[in-house]
């Protein structure tokens, strides 16, 4: 026969991959150095498509890199930095060890220092990659800078990350690029577009963390490490986009006024600097300072193919962002002190707001309390004690789902000690046969422009005139679920023909009418066991996927009733409690 | 030989010069271990090249090198040691020792039986002294001799010596464990060399070099090397200052179209879920958790949980507090990012209408049985067999009820009951239209039963066939036994009684009328018989049982017989008395089957609920495997004209398929269901046992475990 002998494993996709032992000793690292540069570089493992056929014919569970990504790790100069700092730390020792000082302090001037900007350049290779890929880095920065200055990792990390944080919140009120804003009970969601790329990211309530004692900070600070160098990049970028100074400048009149008057010098130059900018009151200095004419209109240059429609839906959307970007443009907001600063002073500035707050808050305040241009506080209490007229006193949630909703909602779900309406996620998107909770529903129809309080209001009236049978019925007209509905229509037909069958009084009965109905429904039966009997002669595979979607649909509409269900129940047992103390009250 | 010496002397001269402060040094600390010196001292002498000058062997001997090296200045002592160079060499070469016994560094007492002590140079024996003196010789030399307490024998040459003065001197000093040499101080005041005071003269007196007034020239040289390197910027004096600012545009010039040779495997990290409804502080009310489903979520697994959290609900902001597991979600976030392992998965993303084959509709392949017609009630127990005349008049049904009834088609009349007084296996009318006459399986018999319905003539015509019948001059042995009915049973229309062994499974009948096949319930060969009703004559076809036979037909136009086992259904060629084909069902338990009215296809159901349908031409594999029924096929049959064929099940259902068979060998037969008839009520776990079509109209008849026969039309 001849040929060579065929061996096993030794080509395929058994060659494409190695184990991350295999690939650890390849590369000569410590599981740590090999854990550091995997996260630095980006190198995760891969899922094979036969693991057993890469396992060598094992089951045993294994992680698998690709064998290209390693090799592409052999030559990274950072794993020779890893090795000579391994040097320089052995080296410290043993001179702290001998108590040789004059070494100590020339081996911590040499100390061996690695960039990661190529790798940054490698992992991004365009600016768009890198914004897509941002939302981890943020809202790790957001976390990180929020850490005690103690303990857990360096100061410089923590101030490091505090900086970029607040820097790309300038930008972001900069280039007012916020769009959705959610208040979650895990932390704060934002959500901007930036260079048409949305990024999410979120920030953990103003509180002390907790520090769980299961979870490795060494691997997080290396993330930290990777993503402050990534941010910091972006945000270069991004503030030379907007032709703002980098780093970031408070511009000239501003910071006139944020002095303190008195002269007493609030904190450290350095430090002050950075908390008026976190302060996120005032603006940022240009390299070109930019008059208000000078934003050019876009030209439009109509596309091949596109309908008149199309343009037109597409300048209404363009005039809907605009008019969303300043949704709060000419108000003065002022918050009070139990409110989060940080989170309302960054949303109101993003929609054009001015915002202020006590003095002794913190740094920044452009106005008091007192000044008569205020148009809105922003309270958290159950009741405020002395009212100014000519200003809304507002719960903050107000702030937050009016941004949601893209216009200012009626304020009069929102006064302080009144019980909230729901706070919805501005993330989710229903597509048909998706539960809608009755709010959503509201707010779609304010925004499409009608004005459907009234008319709930009205039907709340006319319910509560009415019989307890009508009320049953109406609310069974309320209910959402279309298909429910036709289900139920269906159903009284046949209870109505059964009905009429059993009478058996042809004399009465048109058969004209009756032959029409039967005829649709027949019509239907039809359908549906043409269905049936197609999907009997599916093939097994075929009908296996077959099956699976069908399943994921029905458990999906289960969902939905159940919710709906749910909220049916909520309503009815609060619309007794209220007719209760309705009655209590008359008596 | 005045040579050697001097140069060996001066030799020792410089040892003795470069050892003066190892010397020195000794004597603080060796002074009280003479002996142990001795012998450290012994390898130096080696190097030194001077032999050294044993005299003697005895141990006082070595006495003497060290006494010769240490105090070198000493003159007397040098005369003396060269006063015993000198008669050393004389005798010999520096390098023996003492060589007038050859025998080397042995103990002695190896010679002690001996008259000989060893050998001299020449090879000769070196005798003993003639030792006549005993004890008393000996004591009256002690007594005698005062010398003797200083007479020592010389083990190598076994004479005796006398030791001088001095080195009996020599000896006792070592006794006492002082130093050999008599002028040694060796508590001499110590000469500090190094000293912690600054001297202002230096250690030795010898001028500075002139090297040391005039700058080196190779330094010099490596100096200007290095400057000059400076001075080009090839060397930089310390590690320069980073003056690169931390962030710059780092995508000035970037290149969409660099795309690293690794991306194409790159799996981008999925983003994380955006937060729904009831992720809000103050969500719809639905989104809470009631009190079920809070427990519920509490005993799921934390891997299992839909949500990572409990929604809750807050009344204002200023109550919401931190979440204690934000740490732990980026934690986790991190951990998936670095250590999951990322697969591209395709998600399907089809319409499920696009996967439902498309087929003609069912209304375009009409006729077939569409709605119930009738019901023929009677039995009282299942109904296990049903059989039609060829004209479609009669129906004949078997039940467990011990009957078989004969009834009308068209008015669901029971004609005729007839108790057989046994469970009624199976049923087969003649399919000859010229013969009126039905086998009907009871426990161990068939009976051939003429019904006496229809046209007068043709029943009797086919009493006249059976009494036409003369019994053959020689008996022959056959397998079963053949009986005429008794008058009784003759009035109750039964004719001929065919009694087994063993109870009877299934009858079938040749498509002329005059064969028919019996399955016997038995392991052996003799499961399956062919009769000829007309010659009362049976035969077994099959010497060998190939198992457990579940089913046999004969082929409707051509000498072929299918025997369906469990697995397989064997295909026999009876006129060459061969087997043809083995099909293989692909099924566990084939329970029935049919065979199309031209021969060329096979349906088989089994017990497994699949339906198989073989094209003899194609393979030997099923063309299509049909899994409609949701229990347990039946039964299964094939219309005589219209392509239709049917399937009852245990589930209470019998689909109607329509299955084109095409003329053309090229293309294939087209399988549609075309119709789910539903009717009869499943009782013990049993639906419809029978299916049958009408041999002209496009209806169906089926038997079930309710009792009941019913026609669709």
């Amino acid at each position: 026969m001849g040929g060579l002998e065929k061996k096993k494993y030794e080509r395929g996709s058994a060659t494409n991959y190695i184990t991350r032992n295999r690939a650890r000793k390849k590369l000569q690292l410590s599981l740590p150095d090999f854990r550091r540069l995997c996260i630095l570089k980006g190198i995760y493992p891969h899922e094979p498509k036969h693991k057993k056929k890469v396992n060598k014919g094992s089951t045993a569970p294994r992680t698998f890199y690709l064998l290209k990504d390693i090799k592409f790790l052999l030559h990274e100069p950072i794993v020779n930095k890893f090795r000579e700092y391994k040097v320089f730390v052995r080296k410290l020792r043993k001179a702290y060890g001998k108590g040789e000082w004059g070494t100590v302090d020339r081996l911590k001037d040499n100390k061996p220092t690695y960039k990661l900007d190529h790798i940054v350049k490698e992992r991004y290779p365009t600016f768009v990659d890198a914004l897509r890929d941002l939302d981890d880095a943020l809202s790790m920065c957001f976390l990180f800078s929020t850490f005690p200055r103690t303990g857990k990792c360096h100061v410089q990390t923590i101030q490091l990350c505090r900086r970029l944080a607040v820097e790309f919140l300038n930008y972001v009120i900069a280039s007012r690029s916020l769009r959705k804003v959610f208040l979650s009970i895990k932390g704060i969601y934002y959500q901007a577009e930036v260079l048409g790329q949305p990024i999410t990211w979120i920030t953990p309530y103003a509180f002390a963390h907790d520090h769980p004692t299961d979870v490795d900070y060494r691997v997080m600070a290396t993330f930290t490490e990777f993503y402050t160098t990534l941010l910091g990049f972006v945000n270069f970028r991004l503030y030379h986009s907007l032709n703002l100074l980098y780093p970031p400048k408070i511009d000239g009149q501003a910071d006139v006024e944020l002095k303190p008057a008195e002269g007493k010098e609030y904190a450290m130059d350095s430090e002050s600097y950075l908390e008026k900018l976190s302060a996120l009151s005032a603006s940022l200095a240009r390299v070109v300072a930019t008059t208000p004419e000078d934003e050019v209109e876009m030209d439009e240059f109509p596309v091949e193919g596109e309908t008149a429609e199309q343009m037109d839906s597409r300048k209404k959307e363009q005039e809907a962002l605009e008019k969303h970007k300043n949704l709060f443009e000419g108000l003065r907001f002022f918050l009070n002190r139990e409110v989060p600063r940080e989170p309302l002073a960054f949303v109101i500035r993003c929609f054009g707001g001015q915002v202020s707050w006590d003095k002794s808050l913190c740094i920044g305040a452009t106005y008091d309390v007192s000044d008569p241009s205020i148009t809105h506080q922003i309270v958290d209490r159950p009741r405020v004690q002395q009212q100014v007229v000519g200003r809304y006193y507002l719960q903050p949630q107000w702030v937050f789902d009016s941004v949601n909703a893209k216009l200012c909602l009626p304020v009069a779900d929102y006064f302080p000690g009144m019980l909230l309406p729901p706070h919805l996620s501005p993330f989710v998107t229903e597509q048909e046969g998706d539960y809608i909770p009755p709010e959503k529903l509201k707010l779609l129809a304010m925004q499409r422009g009608e004005n459907p309080d009234e008319e709930s209001e009205e039907e709340e009236e006319e319910e509560e005139e009415e019989d307890d049978n009508n009320k049953e019925e109406e609310e069974e007209e309320e209910e959402e679920d279309e298909s429910e509905k036709e289900e139920e229509v269906k159903l009284k037909k046949m209870e109505e023909q059964k009905t009429q069958s059993n009478k058996a009084l042809p004399v009465k009965v048109t058969a004209g009418k009756l032959r029409v109905e039967d005829r649709q429904r027949l019509e239907q039966e039809q359908q549906s066991e043409e269905k049936r009997l197609a999907i009997m002669m599916m093939k097994k595979r075929e009908k296996y996927l077959y099956k699976k979607i069908m399943f994921g649909k029905k458990r999906k509409v289960r969902e939905a009733n159940k919710l709906a269900a749910k909220r049916k129940a909520h309503d009815t047992a609060v619309k007794e409690e209220k007719k209760k103390s309705k009655k209590a009250r008359r008596a | 030989m005045e040579q050697p010496s001097p140069a060996g002397e001066s030799e020792e001269l410089t040892d003795s010069e470069e050892s003066v402060y190892s010397g020195l040094e000794d004597s603080g600390s060796d002074s009280t271990s003479a002996g142990e010196e001795e012998e450290e001292e012994d390898p130096e002498e080696g190097p030194g090249g001077s032999s050294p000058p044993r005299t003697h062997a005895a141990p006082g001997a070595k006495g003497a090198p060290r006494k010769s090296k240490i105090l070198a200045d000493d003159s007397s002592l040098k005369e003396n040691e060269g006063l015993l160079a000198q008669n050393e060499y004389e005798h010999d070469s520096s390098d023996e020792e003492d060589i007038r016994n050859t025998v080397g560094n042995i103990p002695m007492e190896w010679y002690q039986d001996f008259p000989h002590i060893g050998y001299n140079l020449d090879g000769k024996k070196i005798y003993k002294p003639i030792r006549s003196k005993d004890e008393l010789d000996m004591f009256l030399e002690k007594m005698e001799n005062p010398d003797y307490w200083r007479t020592v024998q010389d083990k190598m040459t076994g004479a005796d010596i006398k030791l001088t003065d001095e080195q009996v001197e020599l000896v006792h000093r070592l006794q006492k464990g002082q130093f050999g040499d008599v002028h040694f101080n060796p508590y001499e005041p110590a000469i500090d060399f190094f000293t912690h005071e600054v001297m202002i003269h230096p250690v030795t007196n010898r001028p500075a070099d002139k090297r040391s007034f005039i700058p080196s020239l190779i330094e010099k040289e490596k100096v200007s090397k290095l400057v000059h390197a400076i001075k080009m910027g090839w060397i930089k004096p310390r590690k320069p200052k980073d003056d690169t600012p931390t962030y710059y545009d780092l995508w000035a010039h970037e290149d969409p179209n660099s795309i690293l040779g690794r991306h194409k495997m790159h799996v981008p990290a999925p983003k994380m879920k955006l937060p729904g409804h009831e992720e809000s502080y103050n969500p719809p009310p639905e989104y809470l958790l009631s009190e079920e489903e809070r427990l519920a979520w509490e005993q799921q697994d934390a891997a299992e949980r839909k949500l990572n959290f409990v929604p809750q609900q807050f009344r204002c902001l200023r109550a919401v507090p931190a979440y204690a597991r934000f740490i732990h979600e980026r934690f986790e976030r991190c951990l998936d990012l670095y250590l999951c392992p990322r697969q591209r998965k395709m998600r399907v993303n089809v319409d499920p209408e696009d996967l439902i084959p498309k087929l003609p509709k069912p209304r375009d392949l009409q006729p077939f049985p569409t709605s119930q017609a009738l019901v023929y009630r009677g039995h009282t127990s299942l109904v296990r067999c049903l059989s039609i005349s060829p004209s479609g008049q009669w129906l004949v049904s078997g039940s467990d009820d011990g009957t078989v009834r004969f009834w009308e088609v068209c008015t669901a009349r029971c004609m005729k009951t007839l108790p057989m007084g046994g469970v009624v296996k199976s049923v087969a009318w003649n399919p000859n239209p010229t013969i009126c006459l039905v086998a009907v399986c009871v426990e161990q018999s068939v009976l051939l039963i003429n019904p006496c319905l229809g046209d007068k003539l043709l029943y009797g015509a086919t009493d006249q066939l059976l009494e036409a019948y003369a019994a053959p001059e020689e008996e022959r042995v056959q397998p079963v036994r053949w009986a005429p009915a008794s008058a009784e049973e003759r009035a109750r229309g039964i004719r001929l009684l065919v009694h087994h062994d063993k109870a009877v499974k299934q009858v079938t009948w040749h498509g002329k009328g005059d064969y028919f096949a019996s399955v016997v319930a038995d392991n052996g060969s003799r499961q399956v018989l062919i009769h000829q009703s007309s010659k009362r004559w049976s035969q077994s076809p099959f010497r060998k049982s190939r198992g457990l036979v579940q089913r046999v037909l004969f082929h409707p136009l051509r000498p072929y017989f299918f025997v369906a086992t469990q697995r397989y259904v064997r295909v026999y060629n009876l006129l060459k008395q061969e087997l043809t084909k083995k099909l293989m069902t692909n099924c566990k338990w084939v329970s029935s089957m049919a065979v199309h009215p031209a021969g060329d296809n096979i349906i088989c159901g089994s017990y497994d609920s699949k339906l198989a349908w073989f094209d003899l031409d194609l393979s030997t594999r099923p063309y299509q495997l049909l899994r409609h029924h949701k229990k347990a096929l039946r039964s299964v049959a094939f219309h005589r004209h219209y392509p239709l064929f049917a399937s009852a099940s245990d589930d209470g259902t019998v689909i109607v398929c329509h299955g084109m068979v095409y003329n053309d060998l090229l293309k294939n037969p087209l399988l549609v269901p075309v119709k789910v008839l539903k009717g009869h009520a499943v009782t013990l776990d049993l639906g419809v046992l029978d299916v049958l079509f009408h041999p002209t109209q496009p209806w169906v008849f089926s038997s079930g475990a309710d009792g009941t026969i019913r026609l669709y039309t």
